[in-house]
């Protein structure tokens, strides 16, 4: 018989069989600070806005196919949009207007180095 | 919340994997360890995950552990060990344990 839930989550890889980790130094891409620095922000204890665990929960939730696929800071951006959504900071409809609204700006545009 | 173990206490992490927001990893659960530090009294992050601000402040221990227990097949020195920081409600004493309130 299968178990109901999982025992063990997804994104719990402590003493599994893994490849070597890459030890090298990388860079990161502008839009990937900006989610580093987002979360800083979102965290201020003077208006937290959400917690660093809501954000460990929300990327720790998603469905096995979608973590391993995603990034790192693209794991954190979704969890940091379903976080501000849970706790009113936005609403969908606005997340959904203003892709909306970037989807129709030129292509260079919003990128810089 | 004062704390229910001492430093040097032998304590056991609960074996168990209800569903929720979990923050002892999978394969430390069931091991035996020794409180090395007593870390402080935070917010307890299991519920600070689901947006509870006002979640109770609980201990935090440093546990350490001895890799050759962890791991069965583990071929490294003897007194190798790891230390894992774990919230007081998920230790439980052990029958050697002298320091246990």
């Amino acid at each position: 018989m299968s178990e109901p839930f999982p025992e063990r989550s997804h994104h719990d890889l402590g003493g599994l069989p893994a490849g070597p980790i890459p030890q090298g130094e990388h860079d990161y891409a502008l839009w990937e600070k900006r989610v580093d620095a987002l979360m800083v922000l979102l965290t201020k204890p003077d208006q937290e806005l959400m917690t660093v665990d809501q954000l460990r929960k929300g990327i720790e939730s998603l469905p096995p196919d979608a973590y391993d696929r995603m990034s790192y800071y693209e794991r954190w951006i979704y969890s940091i949009t379903q976080a501000l959504q849970h706790n009113g900071v936005i609403t969908t409809t606005e997340l959904g207007q203003k892709l909306e609204e970037l989807q129709r700006r030129p292509a260079s545009s919003g990128e810089s180095t | 919340m004062s704390p229910r173990f001492e430093v040097g206490a032998s304590v056991r992490v609960r074996n168990v994997s209800p569903p929720g927001h979990l923050r002892t990893p999978f394969y430390i659960r069931g091991c035996q360890g020794v409180v090395e530090r007593i870390c402080g009294p935070y917010r307890n992050p299991e519920e600070l995950a689901y947006g509870n601000r006002q979640a109770d402040r609980v201990p935090l221990y440093r546990v350490r552990f001895a890799q050759h227990h962890i791991w069965p097949d583990y071929c490294g020195p003897e007194q190798d060990t790891v230390d894992v920081e774990l919230y007081e409600f998920w230790l439980e004493p052990t029958s050697e344990n002298a320091h246990a309130a």
